[in-house]
């Protein structure tokens, strides 16, 4: 509770800043704001109840998995709004507008998490995907960016009226937006309950591998994260995504009466699906955005396999999603630098980036090795834990074809790893990299690499 | 004594080799190689056959502990990898390099990582470390091999993709050895009680990730290519090595963990290495190129290596043991020699050299001698082993010892014809440079090595023997 408040607040501020013509000291207040709103967490998170007790209609029940995920929120948004001013730089003057759009982006996302309501959890969905509509749309002069917001919204919107027919269903079946109540009632008649229980059931799920670009749901997420402004793409690939992966799995945990054999089934299929189409996609795109968005759909497939464990793999996908996300954020700082003032971001921009920036190069490459799951990367550690989980579920299938699509993976981060190294650019002159970018990937990668080596900071956790 | 020591030498070697610029990474890396050197020597004075263990918890969910175990096998092991590498550091000493930092950094990474495989005996811990060492040789090829950039790159990436993809395979067996026994620990493998579909499936899944890194036939197909392309560092690390940390792997990891398994495909597996003994020298025959003709002649001895761990009996993995460690130093030599001759004549093709004894006395000496060993002469470290190897597969069955043995007459005659085409004939047309002191320094260490165990076997057949008997123990279960 106390979070969402302070996040809320925070961008709030941010709006007054801009009213009173104080945009130089809104990143330093913002970042300041948010590294406290994460001492906050992790404070209440250690002693076990929250600042600020509970509302009577429980609107929002703080849980173990809920701040752990927040806290993972609030890290990738504090590195993503570093990048802020110098992504911006000549759109000084609105700058408020979008660091409070990407500050609302992240209540949303806090109170997808933590919701104890399913009213709470639809206001924070909108509220995300709202902002993420007008950030995708925010380069206005820039053909692609309106199609990305366009595109992104109506196919959202969408998305988003199932989710709310389904919640519709839900509250029909058990008579309650409770969750509490609504996982009480249907366990109790689980025998009883009507049909639309599990049609609701399907909605909502629907609805939300939409978000989460789950294969057949994802064919807005590669136009849209190429046409959306880079810093955009980086909050949409990595904080976005693994939201709707952790909401869904607190919704599944929720309406875990309605995950029967067929449904299980299908999502079997569904993460098959979603690992091959996504990295065999990736291979042939020669865009890296594009590439980006395949490969987040890929790993969407791997996070997904969680959902057939619920009970025991919480801490899985949290550890999952955290490997993702700072790879991800380490990966995006790169691009930002790479493809800063160009009207493309082809992959021929990183041919010989080895000798023009020989550094950032060590970082992307690490970025992608952890993304293709080499071991003392994070990334490694979250493809085993998944598998882990699977074979304790025997769901071996999955795990195959889980290592098949690691090596198909592996090809194509790989091939982006080689071309920087061993292609000629065409010039070759070192490129300069602004510090907030370079700084960014560096604690990106830190982070990711002390995940690598002490798994335990995240697998130790109670949630 | 702790013998985790070791990996802390070995990564500290590599941050500061980094750290310490390009003048003089060379230099430190030398030293901590030697340091590793002298303290596994202080570790196999101590501890000998006995053995020693560390343990630490590491991840709580699932049980993973950094657990590490030094016994004889283990030792012996760490022994090859850190005698080896201040030799092939030195080695390629007076050799030049682009970002010399970075390259003996990642020579002591990989060092670093192939060492802890050796001695972990916590099976995740042993795939991290499996896994990790693939980086840096990756990364050798691509940005210091030989060649078009282009072909350098394909075949840095076949070979990447194909271990990977095999180790991957591995890694599912290990988890279901997991799921199964609810620990990752060595001794719980040994003792898990399988069915024999389970036993038949994970000793696939090994043997995928086994036969790729050693390589047996038909899995080999990166390897010509790759030890061609890669620079004479990275093949003699290939080589000299990680390819033996695949038949370490066999007769540590797999045998004794599905003994069932191991007997049913027994035959199977030992045609397969043998088709790749024999394929490998016939087509060392027909290769010009010193550097795939070395690869071959690789390709048929690790086939015999493989072929011993597979016989399943005692002596047989004793040979197989003291192969490892022979064809180690030795194809380090040869591969060496190649280097030498690259150096100088700036080719590699066998129909274009010639004669170079002339102007190169110590260094045909010290190529013939490496020849010696490899086709396994009596005296000489691999004959000891292929001579334990072929009593061994005797047991089995006279016909896989009669038809490795031709692998000895083919082996003799490829080596030997190589040696004719290269260094004997009418004099060279252009000089050719005889060994500089560092050249002579690490071929001498190698043939003392090669030729000193040839002689006097017993302190190695001494520190494993404890190890292959709990081995075959389990295997015979």
């Amino acid at each position: 509770m106390s979070t969402l408040i302070a996040i809320s607040g925070l961008g709030i501020i941010c709006l007054l800043l801009e009213i009173f013509n104080l945009r130089k000291i809104l990143i330093p207040v913002t970042l300041i704001g948010l590294i406290a709103i994460l001492g906050m967490t992790i404070t209440e998170y250690y002693l076990g109840e929250p600042f600020i007790a509970a509302d009577k209609y429980n609107m929002i029940v703080p849980t173990g998995f809920s701040q752990a995920f927040s806290i993972l929120f609030i890290v990738l948004a504090i590195l993503i709004v570093l990048m802020s001013p110098k992504f911006y730089q000549e759109k000084f003057a609105k700058i408020a507008d979008y660091v409070s759009l990407k500050i609302f982006m992240l209540a949303g996302a806090v109170a997808m998490l933590s919701f104890g309501n399913f009213a709470m959890f639809f206001i924070g969905l909108e509220v995300l995907s709202i902002a993420a509509y007008v950030l995708a749309g925010s380069d206005p002069k820039n053909l692609r960016s309106n199609e990305a917001g366009m595109k992104y919204f109506i196919m959202g919107a969408f998305a988003s009226s199932f989710i709310l027919f389904g919640i519709a269903l839900v509250y029909g079946a058990t008579g309650s937006f409770d969750i509490a109540t609504i996982a009480a009632v249907s366990s109790l008649q689980a025998g009883t309950l009507p049909v639309w229980f599990s049609i609701g059931f399907v909605m909502i799920g629907v609805g939300m591998m939409f978000k989460a670009s789950i294969v057949p749901f994802h064919f807005w997420a590669p136009d849209v994260y190429e046409g959306s402004p880079t810093i955009v793409t980086a909050i949409m690939s990595t904080l976005v995504k693994v939201a709707a992966i952790g909401a869904l799995f607190k919704l599944i945990t929720i309406l875990f009466v309605a995950v029967t054999p067929t449904y299980q089934t299908i999502l079997v299929i569904l993460s098959i699906l979603t690992m091959s189409v996504g990295n065999i996609t990736a291979m042939k795109q020669r865009n890296i955005k594009r590439m980006m968005a395949y490969s987040g759909i890929s790993h969407a497939g791997f996070m997904m396999m969680t959902y057939l464990a619920v009970g025991s793999s919480a801490n899985a996908v949290l550890y999952y999603a955290a490997a993702y996300g700072l790879a991800g954020v380490a990966a995006f700082a790169v691009i930002m630098g790479v493809c800063r003032g160009k009207d493309n971001e082809d992959i021929s921009l990183f041919f010989g980036l080895r000798k023009r920036q020989p550094f950032m190069t060590v970082i992307f490459t690490c970025a992608l090795l952890s993304l293709s799951g080499i071991p003392i990367f994070s990334g490694f550690f979250a493809k085993f834990f998944v598998f882990d989980q699977m074979l304790h579920t025997n769901h071996l299938t999955l795990v195959i074809f889980g290592i098949i699509n690691s090596v198909i993976a592996v090809f194509y981060y790989l091939g982006v790893a080689n071309v920087m190294i061993t292609k000629e650019s065409e010039t070759n002159e070192p490129l300069r990299f602004p510090f907030e970018y370079k700084a960014v990937a560096v604690i990106a990668i830190l982070l990711n690499i002390l995940l690598g080596i002490f798994p335990n900071i995240i697998m130790g956790l109670e949630l | 004594m702790n013998i985790a020591i070791i990996l802390i030498i070995l990564l500290g070697g590599a941050i500061f080799t980094y750290l310490s610029g390009n003048r003089f990474a060379s230099k430190v890396a030398i030293l901590f190689s030697v340091a590793a050197a002298v303290f596994s020597v202080a570790l196999y004075l101590k501890y000998g056959a006995a053995g020693a263990t560390y343990h630490v918890d590491w991840i709580s969910n699932p049980n993973i502990s950094f657990s590490l175990k030094a016994d004889g096998l283990a030792i012996a092991m760490v022994l090859l990898t850190t005698i080896l590498l201040p030799l092939i550091i030195l080695a390629s000493l007076n050799r030049e390099f682009k970002n010399e930092k970075l390259l003996y950094s990642l020579i002591m990474f990989m060092a670093f990582a192939m060492t802890g495989a050796f001695l972990s005996s916590d099976a995740l811990l042993y795939y991290v470390f499996w896994e990790m060492s693939l980086i840096p040789i990756y990364f050798i090829i691509v940005l210091w091999g030989n060649g078009e950039i282009a072909k350098r790159r394909k075949a840095a990436m076949t070979f990447f993709l194909f271990t990977f993809a095999g180790s991957l395979f591995m890694m599912a067996a290990i988890i279901y050895m997991y799921v199964k026994t609810g620990s990752f620990q060595l001794e719980a493998f040994y003792n898990a009680n399988l069915t024999q579909t389970e036993q038949i499936w994970i000793f696939l899944a090994f043997f995928l990730a086994y036969a790729i890194k050693i390589p047996i036939f038909p899995f080999h197909t990166w390897q010509a290519n790759v030890y061609q392309k890669a620079p004479a560092v990275g093949t003699m690390l290939l080589a000299g090595i990680m390819s033996k940390m695949g038949a370490y792997s066999v007769i540590r990891w797999q045998l004794p963990t599905t003994p069932y398994a191991s007997q049913e495909f027994r035959t199977v597996v030992l045609i397969l290495c043998i088709i790749g003994v024999i394929y490998g020298a016939i087509m060392a025959l027909r290769q010009d190129d010193l550097k795939r003709f070395l690869a071959y002649a690789s390709l048929s001895h690790v086939g015999f290596v493989a072929a011993g761990a597979y016989a399943l009996t005692y002596d047989a993995l004793e040979g197989a043991v003291i192969l490892i460690l022979a064809h180690g130093f030795g194809i380090v030599a040869m591969f060496y020699s190649a280097d030498v001759i690259h150096n100088r004549t700036n080719t590699l093709k066998i129909s274009e050299l010639g004669g170079l004894k002339t102007y190169a006395p110590k260094f045909t000496v010290a190529f013939f001698l490496s020849i010696l060993s490899s086709i396994g002469i009596p005296l000489t470290f691999n004959f000891i082993g292929e001579f334990a190897i072929m009593y061994g597969l005797f047991q089995v069955s006279p016909w896989y010892a009669l038809a490795v043995g031709t692998s000895l007459f083919l082996g003799a005659l490829f080596m030997l014809r190589m040696f004719q085409d290269t260094m004997l004939g009418e004099p060279a047309k252009n000089l050719f440079r005889d060994l500089s002191k560092t050249e002579l320094t690490v071929f001498s260490f190698l043939i003392i090595i090669l030729v000193f165990f040839g002689v006097y076997v017993k302190p190695v057949t001494d520190l494993v023997s404890s190890s292959l008997e709990e081995i075959v123990m389990y295997i015979n279960r």
